[in-house]
């Protein structure tokens, strides 16, 4: 995801002259290519988070186009309030991208994990909020990202996984099916797509059709589209690596009470909690209650009518 | 009028916008306005009045955000803020708010209100300016209270790696904030020694000596090195009762306050009431 996000940067640079990169003292090699290339358009800001993210929104009023790239905790959360004055409120040009975002960092907990992230940067003014599932969807929004003139923000974390056969005609804020299925609609956002999925296959077994969507983009949100994709299965289930508090499932049931519809559905992510355990990013999606089999059960019991 | 007389009008203003809204901080603005009067009105910030959004103008980044009227009134006498904009400050259906907003009127280089964000945000231009090979100068004032932030060392440091040497930092030395003295609240008292050892080259002035800001502004940053001025100030110059009193970081004179205030920056009872 992340070398699928630098070489799309690089192309980026490549066709605009105005593209710039600045980093927080990360990124040693996977930047060898830009800075090579691009040399007066690298800037490592060291250990500032704040301080890189003003500076964006200043390089920005002058016309510059600045991806500003550091661990998605620190971007987020310390420079909080800088992305908010001098980037969103200002509406500056500036494209925040979080690597590690979710409980990427495994090993090194919550200090290090975004999973309130997409609670709070959902309800800054003139903010585009990605979280990519694939690849695929990286490559689309980082073009995405250039032609939006504001601030975008992209969560990126490690999965490797596609799923899309080809590229599909992707919408800004219209989630996108990645797998058909009949018996119930589970929403998902970013990398966590791939336990999902392996729950997919292991209801498949038992006779239980899942259609999967992700909803790469948080902010906007076409409501008429979730509306016109839950109209097949009329119940769904949402899963995050996020709070349940203001992240993917805040945004479906938003989406449905703005329409005035209501569906049966279940959520599954962090229920407001900080994750538990340390381990491979398996183990504290198992601790946390995330992991494949785990999700497959809350969807089987949810169908059941047991929660 | 020779310029005290100018710097006199422009403090009359500020004050009578301030006294129609009914709140400012006027301290903090009649610190800062003589600092103001000369980058603007000496011709040193290099700005066309007709293209104020050329790109490779001059920019003033004005950190300590609160003393925005003294920024709106020195608009105002270069054409970029017409006498109805001012005269609307802080009241329903305008643009000038107590802290500026980069939108509401060309010249307002950057919204600013939350002190430490001023100087990040001028180190992106300045950056941004070098890349372009501009020939122009960012200035930034910052309040000496809010060095306090942490934002202002990040940026320090960035602006001395960056090799900023379009960039003047200016410091507003009033030695004043909200409670209580800079030196009471956190002992801070060596801005030499600090800046210079975060590599800037340091000058210090009499923030109220129109001939020495002019000199000292319009020396040449050295080559790659970003420059700090010290601007030695009163909080509430020109105003007896104000100067060197913290209660008047953020105060409306009252009744007997007022009438020593008209007599000494000349406000006519008509004048009050217009």
């Amino acid at each position: 995801m992340r070398d699928t996000y630098l070489k799309k940067l690089y192309d980026l640079a490549k066709r605009n002259t105005e593209v710039v990169s600045l980093v927080s003292d990360n990124g040693l090699i996977v930047y060898d290519d830009f800075r090579r290339d691009f040399p007066g358009r690298y800037f490592n800001f060291g250990i500032s988070e704040e301080n890189m993210v003003a500076a964006a929104a200043g390089m920005a009023s002058c016309g510059k186009i600045p991806f500003a790239y550091t661990i998605s905790a620190f971007i987020v959360y310390r420079a909080y309030e800088f992305l908010r004055d001098d980037i969103c409120f200002q509406n500056q040009n500036v494209k925040l991208i979080g690597i590690g975002s979710g409980l990427t960092y495994s090993t090194l907990g919550p200090s290090h994990h975004t999973t309130e992230d997409i609670g709070i940067l959902r309800s800054l003014p003139n903010l585009t909020v990605f979280s990519p599932a694939t690849r695929t969807e990286v490559e689309w929004m980082m073009e995405k990202a250039c032609e939006i003139e504001g601030p975008v923000y992209i969560r990126l974390s490690n999965n490797s996984k596609e799923y899309y056969n080809a590229p599909p005609s992707f919408s800004l804020g219209a989630p996108a099916v990645v797998k058909e299925g009949r018996n119930i609609t589970v929403f998902v956002t970013g990398s966590i797509i791939t336990e999902v999925m392996d729950a997919a296959a292991e209801l498949e077994c038992a006779g239980i059709s899942i259609e999967v969507v992700s909803v790469h983009t948080l902010k906007p949100v076409d409501k008429k589209e979730i509306i016109r994709l839950l109209d097949k299965t009329k119940k769904f289930a949402t899963v995050e690596e996020h709070n349940v508090i203001g992240g993917l499932y805040s945004v479906i049931a938003e989406a449905l009470a703005d329409e005035k519809v209501m569906f049966p559905s279940v959520k599954i992510g962090l229920n407001d909690v900080f994750a538990t355990d340390y381990g491979t990013l398996q183990n504290v999606r198992y601790a946390n209650g995330i992991r494949s089999d785990q999700i497959a059960l809350k969807i089987r019991e949810f169908l059941d009518g047991s929660i | 009028m020779d310029d005290r007389d100018e710097i006199r009008e422009l403090k009359k203003k500020i004050f009578l916008t301030a006294y129609r809204a009914g709140s400012a901080h006027l301290a903090s603005a009649f610190s800062v306005i003589d600092l103001l009067y000369v980058l603007y009105c000496k011709g040193i910030l290099q700005y066309d009045a007709k293209e104020p959004w050329k790109k490779s103008r001059d920019r003033m980044i004005l950190s300590k955000g609160h003393a925005s009227l003294a920024l709106y009134v020195i608009l105002n006498r270069i054409g970029l803020i017409n006498d109805e904009k001012l005269n609307g400050f802080c009241q329903p259906g305008s643009h000038l708010g107590g802290e500026p907003r980069m939108s509401a009127a060309p010249g307002i280089e950057a919204s600013t209100g939350s002190l430490g964000h001023g100087m990040s945000f001028a180190v992106g231009i300045a950056m941004a300016c070098k890349m372009n090979n501009y020939d122009n100068k960012i200035y930034v004032i910052l309040g000496d209270g809010e060095c306090q932030e942490g934002t202002i060392w990040e940026a320090a440091m960035a602006a001395y790696k960056f090799k900023l040497d379009n960039l003047v930092v200016i410091i507003d030395d009033n030695r004043l904030q909200a409670m209580d003295t800079v030196e009471e609240i956190m002992g801070i008292t060596s801005w030499r020694e600090k800046w210079g050892a975060f590599g800037f080259d340091v000058d210090e002035i009499n923030g109220h000596d129109l001939d020495e800001i002019e000199r000292t502004l319009l020396k040449e940053n050295r080559r790659d090195v970003p420059r700090l001025i010290i601007s030695h100030t009163i909080k509430g110059h020109g105003v007896s009762f104000m100067e060197g009193v913290p209660i008047w970081h953020y105060r409306m004179p009252d009744e007997k306050e007022l009438e020593i205030l008209q007599s000494e920056l000349g406000i006519s009872d008509e004048e009050l009431i217009l």
